[in-house]
């Protein structure tokens, strides 16, 4: 009897050691990942840090206004003004919707004449 | 054990054949038995003591090993406590009231020399030269062939220009990561930044520290890693601040001023929407100091909170508020205004002659320094100090700016009844632009002191009463009929009620002695929209010249109203104010009558 308490004693010092082990290569795995994705996220912040700036940069109100000068006959941009503001009263109503078409209309996309379509 | 008798049976028989007596035999074994006990028990406890001894060498010998190890090895954080984010230890941003970037870091490369590894030092030194042109060769050349071990050659590199050195190929170079402070938008709000520069240098990295500004009064909280990069947020809104330097540097030059400024401030949070002082700098190239000649010319002198000057009529509305709060007048009530107003050898006059009489809402209108000499006269010196005191013109503003403190109002030695009489038309007392906003905010919010700040706060300020509310009501009544039909008259904009004060106040001489007959400081306070305050605007041109008519203009009303209202046209939309239009009738309301 005793001697079975032993050898179950024995094995479990030895399940122990084995697990204690384990256990201990899993935190230093997750250590080095835990460092590995602080080091990434601190190049990702640096990335996003020079992004931001460059974005900052890019739209500085000198530039803007610039590029709003020289763009004007496409963009037709202008400072805003206070006559910008509408008011509720210049808006028209909804539109009435348009009724089904009940009765079908017969369209013939096709020429009529092919001759005089070829001049 | 097989036990010892007391009595062998072979012994006592043979005792008692010899009539010798037993009791002495027993005796002797019973010493012997006792004797062999006490080895034993002796033998066992020293035993133990000995273990125990072990025990007490091994422990201490543990606690030593351990002290010792932990002595002699380099200190190392544990790693597992992962409290707050170990990656941004970088200088916080600074941003806009809308997030907007005003202040951020950039990664760049310094470049520095260990002149004893480097081969050809001349053709190093040659070809530096060439790519910087900042630097010089024959310097580089002596920092090169010298005794030294370390040479600093750039503090900042741009990725080319750290390209373009790689290509050199010469090993004596190195990089080191550096930091650097970038203000995209350039001189935009630079007075307000300030800059940065460079503390405690090392190969590795350096400390970038702030010079003036925000950037200095702020540079613990910037610096703090405990914040984790949160951006200090201001309440500088990046599109106002933008709009008002390009109208103000526009009006600067048609005015032919030397100096400019503006603040607008918003009345109930106190808040400072934008502060422009021209000339003005780019933080990310801060000039010099003047070494030389007057400070207030170098473009760092911040004219808003820095400069101090007496800023002329626009004080008035402080008197006659003062005196409406007082019940000593009403907006009715008539004052004489025959001059010249004589004090001992000094008169008052009024820029031209109004006539006899005018309402105190006319003093106003047309600016009679003589009228608000007399109410100040009724107000007295002591009651005048205590209102100026509560509106904030006897200390420097508290502002969060490093130059704050510097902005400190000048008044006189002795605030006689003919200082009280000056000051109530905006002379003998130096104040700064902002100091005059603050006043105005306070004045004309509903009456509650407000405290400039240039953080962004959400909630308004609820400061101590200053005047109550039907007062407040009345000044921005008056300020508004100015614009109507008073001295500001180019200061309308349809739409947003612009209310206003102006103030043209002849330049002392600098050193001493009287005032300059052509040189004025010309301001225009003013509030809008004035029938429900939102903004006080303040714009200040330093020596301006109109010159457009047949001679020189200088008075407020021909050089800051003009600009004011453009300012105003300009950012009262980007504000999100609407223009107030009357409409012929009320929009969805139907007229009926039972």
């Amino acid at each position: 009897m005793r001697s079975i308490l032993y050898v179950l004693a024995g094995l479990a010092v030895i399940g122990l050691s084995f697990w204690s082990y384990q256990e201990n290569y899993k935190t230093r795995d997750t250590l080095s990942e835990v460092r590995r994705l602080n080091a990434e996220i601190g190049r990702n912040y640096q990335r996003l840090g020079m992004l931001r700036a460059e974005w900052a940069y890019l739209n500085r109100p000198d530039r803007l206004s610039d590029l709003a000068e020289l763009n004007f006959d496409r963009l037709g941009l202008l400072p805003l003004m206070p006559d910008a503001f509408g008011r509720v009263d210049q808006i028209i109503y909804p539109l009435p919707e348009i009724l089904p078409i009940v009765v079908p209309i017969e369209v013939n996309s096709a020429p009529v004449n092919p001759d005089e379509d070829a001049l | 054990m097989i036990r010892t008798p007391l009595r062998p049976l072979a012994r006592i028989l043979k005792a008692r054949e010899k009539g010798e007596d037993t009791g002495a035999i027993e005796a002797e074994n019973l010493r012997l038995r006792h004797e062999s006990v006490r080895d034993k028990s002796r033998m066992r406890a020293e035993g133990r003591l000995l273990v125990l001894g072990g025990m007490f060498v091994l422990a201490f010998g543990t606690i030593g090993m351990r002290m010792g190890a932990l002595a002699g090895t380099p200190a190392q954080e544990p790693q597992t406590a992962t409290a707050g984010n170990p990656i941004i230890g970088q200088r916080a941003d600074i941003v806009d009231r809308n997030g907007r970037i005003l202040a951020t870091n950039l990664d760049t490369y310094s470049l520095y020399a260990q002149p004893q590894e480097m081969v050809d030092p001349a053709r190093i030194a040659s070809e530096l030269a060439k790519m910087f042109p900042d630097l010089e060769e024959e310097a580089l050349l002596k920092s090169f062939s010298g005794a030294r071990k370390f040479a600093w050659v750039r503090r900042q590199l741009s990725p080319e220009q750290m390209q373009a050195v790689h290509d050199l190929g010469s090993p004596g170079l190195l990089f080191g990561p550096r930091e650097m402070r970038l203000y995209p938008n350039g001189a935009i709000a630079g007075h307000i930044l300030g800059g940065a520069s460079y503390g405690r240098e090392g190969v590795s990295s350096a400390e970038v520290i702030g010079v003036a500004g925000v950037e200095r009064k702020f540079d613990d909280y910037l610096r703090d890693p405990a914040n984790e990069g949160e951006p200090l947020q201001l309440s500088i809104d990046l599109t106002v601040q933008a709009a008002a330097e390009e109208v103000l540097a526009g009006g600067m030059s048609l005015m032919n001023a030397k100096g400019a400024a503006s603040v607008l401030m918003d009345v109930y949070t106190g808040e400072v929407i934008s502060m422009v002082s021209l000339p003005d700098f780019d933080p990310n190239k801060r000039p010099q100091v003047l070494l030389t000649g007057d400070q207030t010319d170098s473009p760092l002198f911040n004219r808003a909170v820095q400069g101090v000057y007496e800023l002329g009529s626009v004080f008035k509305i402080f008197a006659i508020a003062q005196a409406l709060e007082l019940g000593l007048v009403t907006p009715d009530k008539l004052i004489d205004i025959r001059g010249p107003l004589k004090w001992g050898r000094f008169s008052i006059r009024d820029f031209s002659n109004y006539g006899a009489e005018l309402s105190t809402m006319d003093v106003i209108v047309k600016s009679s320094n003589i009228g608000t000499a007399r109410i100040a006269m009724e107000i007295g010196a002591e009651r005048q100090q205590d209102f100026l005191r509560s509106l904030g013109f006897m200390e420097a503003t508290p502002i969060e700016l490093q130059e704050g403190p510097t902005g400190r109002p000048l008044l006189p030695e002795k605030w006689s009844e003919l200082s009280t009489m000056t000051i109530s038309y905006g002379h003998g007392l130096s104040s700064s632009p902002l100091h005059l906003a603050t006043g105005y905010a306070s004045l004309l919010n509903g009456g509650t002191r407000v405290e400039p700040t240039l953080l962004r706060r959400d909630t308004p300020q609820t400061g101590p009463r200053v005047v109550s509310e039907q007062t407040s009501r009345q000044a921005r009544e008056m300020l508004r009929q100015v614009v109507v039909r008073g001295t500001a008259s180019f200061g309308e904009v349809e739409g947003y009620a612009v209310g206003g004060k102006t103030g043209t106040a002849d330049k002392p001489k600098e050193n001493g002695g009287g005032y300059y007959d052509d040189k004025v400081i010309a301001t225009f306070a003013s509030v809008f929209p004035a029938n429900d305050p939102k903004y006080v605007l303040i714009v200040t041109f330093d020596e301006p010249s109109e010159n457009s008519g047949s001679k020189p203009r200088r008075t407020a009303g021909w050089t800051a109203v003009p600009v004011a209202a453009e300012m105003i046209r300009r950012i009262a939309p980007l504000l999100g104010l609407r223009p107030q239009v009357d409409s012929s009738e009320p929009i969805g309301v139907t007229l009926t009558s039972n």
